[in-house]
């Protein structure tokens, strides 16, 4: 394992800022709550348990048991990008960061994020296709071309390729479901079509990881990891699909008639 | 809306829930039973063709997306309308026999995903394949022409 060294020297230290990191997030995350508490009604509490549950999921991707082995392991590493690019955004984007963040700023500086949100450029890249190719994509580019292999041997393309799984990740999934402050909103048919593009080539991927796994990892783990990419992804983007198709049935679905039927019924 | 437009809705609607869930049921069974269970199906055929890989992920994802909206819909219906079960069992076996159908000849025949079953003399199996997934389809739309006759019958008297 050779080629891994220049990350396992490094890889301790990724994992405290990796940790610092978190906390500091949680942190963030309650004095937002405390902030915003101040002017609003009382922050839900069950918002920051997901904003928690979400930081320790990415975290999880670098440290404990599965973040030990994820630089040295195809398995371990394919289980923390489902952990880091597809689960936490969906834990973290639930528990609302952007509302909260609007809510905590001073007027003029939640004028000045709300400004930036409606720009050109953020109504570009929420595009669920835009999303989609950023992500999915992203992830051609890491297992189909020799990026897998570099990343181990340089420690600053270690660091993009993991903040680039997490941000498109998240942008996919904001992109996808809108339960956070949504700018540009996309029709549900539009959303679904994505959704399935994108889960497509999801799976289409990890069986071309399974048909030729990157350089430097043993087959047999190349086709293990490539099985859990592709059956991970299946559980995790349910999630999405589910969310998603809620949302529809609830717009479609008018409460009014709901307790019309039923009064009509007894 | 009028009361004729309504029913026909709901009659497309539960149609249309019936056939999603359908199409998701089969991917199911074809997942949980052959390959998962039986171990018949590979996860992957060294044949299979560069374009195979990528329908065989689209469509996958589709019948994934297929069950949970269907199901959706099927609450949806269920809250506003009054409906015909048959009609919805109708478009259930349409989508069961129209995934086997598109599955076993498309995917494991033109493009070579992957076969039935490995070792053995496939044109058997090729063919109970194929011959449920035909008979499927054709309770499914003889299913669907009686709701309508019905219907029909209903609005004529």
């Amino acid at each position: 394992m050779e080629h891994y060294h220049a990350i396992h020297e490094y890889f301790p230290l990724i994992q405290n800022t990796v940790i610092m990191l978190a906390v500091l997030s949680i942190i963030g995350y309650i004095g937002a709550m405390a902030v915003s508490a101040r002017k609003f009604t009382s922050w839900p509490v069950r918002r920051l348990l997901l904003w928690v549950l979400g930081v320790a999921t990415a975290a999880g991707a670098f440290a404990g048991p599965i973040g030990n082995m994820s630089h040295e392991n195809f398995i371990a590493h394919m289980a923390g990008h489902l952990l880091l690019g597809m689960l936490a955004p969906i834990f973290l984007a639930c528990s609302k960061p952007m509302t909260l963040l609007l809510r905590a700023l001073p007027t003029e500086y939640a004028k000045k994020v709300s400004r930036l949100l409606n720009t050109n450029y953020a109504k570009m890249i929420t595009n669920p296709f835009v999303a989609s190719v950023l992500n999915i994509g992203g992830l051609f580019l890491i297992y189909q071309t020799g990026l897998y292999v570099w990343m181990h041997v340089s420690i600053l393309l270690f660091i993009i390729v993991h903040l680039h799984v997490f941000l498109a990740g998240y942008l996919f999934t904001i992109s996808l479901i809108y339960v956070d402050v949504t700018s540009h909103r996309y029709a549900y048919w539009y959303r679904a079509i994505a959704l399935v593009v994108a889960l497509g080539f999801h799976k289409a991927l990890s069986k071309l990881i399974y048909q030729s796994p990157p350089a430097m990892v043993p087959v047999d783990e190349g086709r293990s990891g490539a099985m859990l990419m592709y059956y991970g992804g299946d559980i995790v983007d349910l999630i999405l699909i589910v969310i998603l198709c809620f949302h529809w049935y609830k717009s479609i679905t008018p409460e009014k008639a709901q307790s019309r039927k039923a009064s009509m019924q007894k | 809306m009028t009361r004729k437009n309504t029913m026909q809705s709901a009659g497309n609607k539960i149609l249309l829930s019936g056939v999603l869930i359908g199409i998701g049921t089969m991917a199911l069974i074809d997942e949980i039973i052959f390959h998962q269970l039986l171990q018949w199906h590979h996860f992957f055929d060294f044949n299979t063709m560069q374009f195979g890989i990528f329908s065989d992920g689209l469509l996958n994802a589709f019948a994934l997306f297929a069950i949970v909206a269907g199901i959706f819909l099927f609450a949806h219906v269920t809250k506003l309308y009054s409906y015909s079960p048959l009609r919805w069992w109708a478009g259930i076996f349409t989508g069961l026999g129209a995934f086997q159908l598109f599955d076993g000849i498309v995917s494991h025949k033109v493009l070579g995903i992957h076969q039935i079953r490995y070792g053995v003399d496939i044109l058997p199996y090729d063919i109970a394949w194929n011959v449920s997934a035909v008979l499927l389809l054709i309770i499914g739309i003889v299913m669907w022409l009686k709701t309508r006759t019905h219907t029909a019958r209903k609005a004529g008297g």
